[in-house]
């Protein structure tokens, strides 16, 4: 294992199952995901089995196991944005990606992913697109504002 | 994040001068410093913009920057201060300007662009007229001439700011502006002289009761927890907030950090713990970043740590992220995901109150509840009392959005009338529509029509109407909106949320949710899903929401029905139509949509038979086209396509 994850590994307390999310959550802040070989190093340190390290893993929104892609797609799903056609906006993100939430496009240009409300409820329907907001989405913008995505990427 | 004190001051001075001083009144000479931190009197200009989460997504960053590069650029002498919301967040980016002498004036919708017109006209004491929102009252400035008071708004005039006083005044990076609006005093007053027992009393008299969602009365919980024998206690802030549709915890601590602090510490020691907790969502990045930033200040004036003041209290505050899970907001559930568990609840009792985190005393308690505290020591548990009405006390913070006029945080005294909010805070329905209904409190919440909405808004009255508050949302409905489909929101949600731990809330909510998949849904074969079929649905919908609320284990699924019940209570006639009439009358159920092809309209271009998902478009090049009625889903697509506006829904 590399430097940077004993460096983050040891500023917890051996053994210590407490320290379990903070510990994940660093590791995710600083490689972007859960590698395999990240949840086995992390059992061996709290002496905890993987298995044990996957289950609560996966039981949390947080944290994923295969890298974002370039562009990482929020998508509030907070009510207002549901009342005001956040459900149309994310057909059509669906459909232009072929993923669906939480997913990845296969050539790992676009990770889609809901959220929680983002607080702007009067701006909704609201998209975040490697934190840049873009608000009041109408369905039929969002071809344009991935379209835009890819272009800026090719400038 | 360094954002300090426009006027150079010392820590010691503010202690021993201000936090130290047990009388009322401050010495004359102090208080006019306090006014200059408050910046109450300006010598340059100041110049403030809103930068919480509302703020940055309408574009304040933006305007920030516009502010320094105009600034620069004119080469004047400003101060530019960061703060919070101001709650009105339908006219977000607010910019607010205070001139030498003159009282100070806001903005509405100052994206970069329009922001040197506003300051050119500012500058120049000319008001732009298109962009102004109000002045602020403050009897020591000369006023603007023909600019309305903000407090006379319909949005501000009928709330009563105590929690959100400071919204948009003061900048939330400074512990000093705080302390010049008598932060903190009641925090070192009442650990230097008043006891344990003492806090709690008043707490208790004042009446507060919890603001997360129970309204379990704040003093009597400190009670028990200070009350059980143990080595070591617990305090846990509640910051989880994951309803949809609220986000007024992550506002005011975006806002005004160091008043949460000050409800943490005084709780901490009316329980007598040295470690408090604050368990917030890992999104929340502003507001992480704001409250760390006022932990480390409140430990440099040595508010937190070791012998505050010379009590003998000591003090610890931790924050720590919620991996994200909505359970989690549920107390229990959230102390298993401290101890680095899976966040699920747990029976209770035993109540975590008498043990919690690894099985210590814990009281956990709601960002807003802990707000609270330091102005009930301020001005006392009587003032409290005061305000509200007889069942309920205080005032309450809302997230108000959906299909209103006015949007944004508001704080009104609990007992306001639901329909005053709507009509006066929120001014009512946008573009002449029909106000259908309002939805309070999110997914445990329910819904009020035009029939009760003088509902007071407080705990029991509103509990009366089958409706619980919840965490403060209030989503409003028109004519646009299906009921039937944001309840169909609503269950996805929770059936998404469930921790999985109980049967009838796992189980349950996902047949739940596949009944309103059903009546939702056009019946595409005759064995599918027909009348009678989606009629016995509904009939079980009453029965299931029983059993749920009965056997679940925690709030999640006990209350998780109860929009569903809500719904059935006001709203048969829609349910009615969605089941036998196969019609959506709002449009929002798109799948029952049945598309037809207007004969004297289709050129047989042949566009829309590719198209169709469902082969459901039949027909010969240059002559009308027709659609095969049960092989239709309603997807609309062909609507989309043809060029000649001949498909038209039936
Ligand atoms: C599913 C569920 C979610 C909850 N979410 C929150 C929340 O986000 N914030 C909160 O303060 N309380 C939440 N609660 C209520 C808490 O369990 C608890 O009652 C509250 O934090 C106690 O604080 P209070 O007495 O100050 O209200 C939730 C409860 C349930 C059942
Ligand atoms: S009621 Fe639902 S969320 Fe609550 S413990 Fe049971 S399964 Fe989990
Ligand atoms: S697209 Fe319109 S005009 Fe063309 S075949 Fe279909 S219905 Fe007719």
């Amino acid at each position: 294992m590399d430097e940077k994850n004993n460096e983050i590994l040891e500023k917890y307390p051996k053994g210590s199952r407490e320290s379990l999310i903070p510990m994940l959550q660093d590791i995710q802040e600083a490689y972007g995901y859960l590698s395999e070989q990240a949840v086995v190093e992390v059992g061996r340190y709290l002496d905890l089995p993987s298995g044990k390290i996957y289950g609560l893993a996966t039981f949390y929104n947080q944290f994923r196991f295969k890298p974002l892609g370039q562009y990482h797609i929020c998508f509030c799903h907070g009510t207002s944005c549901h009342v005001t056609g956040a459900e149309e906006v994310r057909k059509k993100l669906e459909k232009k990606l072929r993923i669906s939430p939480g997913e990845t496009t296969r050539d790992g240009k676009f990770s889609l992913e809901l959220t929680a409300c983002m607080g702007a409820c009067h701006l909704s329907p609201v998209i975040r697109i490697n934190g840049n907001y873009h608000t009041r989405v109408k369905p039929d913008e969002v071809g344009d504002i991935i379209d835009s995505c890819i272009e800026e990427r090719e400038d | 994040m360094e954002n300090r004190t426009h006027i150079p001051i010392k820590k010691e001075y503010l202690v021993d001068n201000v936090l130290m001083n047990e009388s009322v009144d401050l010495p004359a000479d102090v208080e006019k410093m306090m006014r200059l931190l408050r910046r109450a009197k300006v010598r340059h200009p100041a110049v403030f913009v809103g930068t919480a989460s509302s703020g940055v997504i309408s574009g304040a960053g933006d305007t920030l920057d516009e502010i320094r590069k105009y600034l620069d650029e004119r080469n004047i002498r400003a101060d530019v201060v960061e703060t919070g919301s101001a709650g009105y967040s339908s006219m977000e980016p607010v910019v607010e300007v205070q001139m030498p002498g003159k009282t100070r004036v806001a903005f509405r919708n100052v994206t970069a662009g329009k922001l040197s017109s506003v300051l050119d006209g500012i500058f120049n004491s000319i008001i732009p007229e298109e962009h102004v929102l109000g002045q602020h009252r403050d009897r020591a400035l000369e006023i603007w001439k023909d600019v309305p008071f903000i407090d006379e708004l319909p949005f501000f005039s009928l709330q009563k700011r105590n929690l959100l006083r400071n919204w948009g005044r003061i900048s939330p990076l400074s512990i000093e502006e705080y302390i010049a609006t008598g932060g903190y005093r009641s925090y070192v007053k009442t650990v230097r002289s008043y006891t344990h027992e003492e806090v709690c009393d008043i707490v208790e008299k004042s009446g507060l009761q919890g603001r997360g969602g129970g309204g379990f009365l704040t003093g009597k919980k400190w009670k028990v927890a200070h009350s059980v024998f143990a080595d070591q206690r617990y305090l846990l802030c509640n910051a989880d907030e994951s309803d949809p549709g609220g986000y007024a915890n992550r506002a005011m601590i975006e806002s005004d950090p160091h008043r949460l602090l000050e409800g943490v510490l005084i709780a901490a020691y009316a329980i007598g713990t040295s470690r408090a907790l604050i368990y917030i969502r890992n999104d929340y990045r502003i507001a992480i970043e704001r409250l760390e930033h006022a932990i480390s200040q409140a430990r440099e004036f040595g508010l937190i740590g070791h012998n505050v003041y010379g009590s003998g209290f000591n003090i610890e505050i931790t924050v720590r992220k919620g991996p994200g899970a909505f359970v989690c907001g549920e107390e229990t559930a959230m102390i298993s995901s401290l101890e680095g568990k899976r966040g699920m609840p747990r029976p209770k009792p035993p109540y975590p109150a008498v043990s919690g985190l690894f099985g210590k005393p814990t009281v956990v308690n709601n960002v807003e509840t802990l707000s609270n505290i330091p102005a009930i020591f301020e001005n006392g548990p009587d003032w409290f009392m005061s305000i509200g009405n007889e069942s309920a006390r205080g005032t309450k913070i809302l997230v108000l959005s959906g299909i209103i006029v006015n949007q944004g945080i508001i704080e009104v005294p609990l007992g306001t009338p639901v329909k005053d909010i709507i009509y006066g805070t929120g001014e009512g329905i946008p573009d002449n529509k029909t106000f259908k209904a309002v939805q309070i409190g999110g997914p445990s919440g329910g819904f009020l029509t035009s029939e009760n909405i003088d509902t007071p808004y407080d705990f029991s009255s509103l509990a009366s109407e089958g409706v619980y508050m919840g965490s403060g949302g209030m989503v409003v409905l028109d004519e646009s909106c299906c009921i039937i489909d944001t309840v169909k929101y609503f269950m996805d949600f929770i059936q998404k949320e469930s921790c999985g731990k109980c049967i009838p809330c796992r189980e349950g909510t996902s047949r739940m949710l596949e009944v309103y998949e059903n009546i939702t849904r056009r019946p595409v074969d005759a064995n599918g899903h027909t009348t009678l079929e989606r009629f016995k649905g509904v009939m079980q919908l009453e029965s299931l929401a029983g059993v749920i609320s009965d056997t679940s284990l925690c709030g999640l699924g006990q209350k998780a029905p109860n929009t569903v019940t809500s719904s059935l209570r006001h709203f048969r006639s829609d349910y009615e139509e969605h089941i036998f009439d196969r019609e959506c009358s709002a449009g929002v159920c798109k799948e029952l949509r049945l598309f037809q092809i207007d004969v004297n309209k289709c050129t047989g271009c042949t566009v829309c038979a590719p198209k169709c998902p469902e082969s459901a478009i039949i027909g010969t090049r240059h002559h009308p086209f027709f659609i095969v009625e049960e092989k239709c889903t309603g997807c609309g697509i062909c609507y989309d396509v043809c060029k000649f506006s001949a498909i038209y829904v039936k």
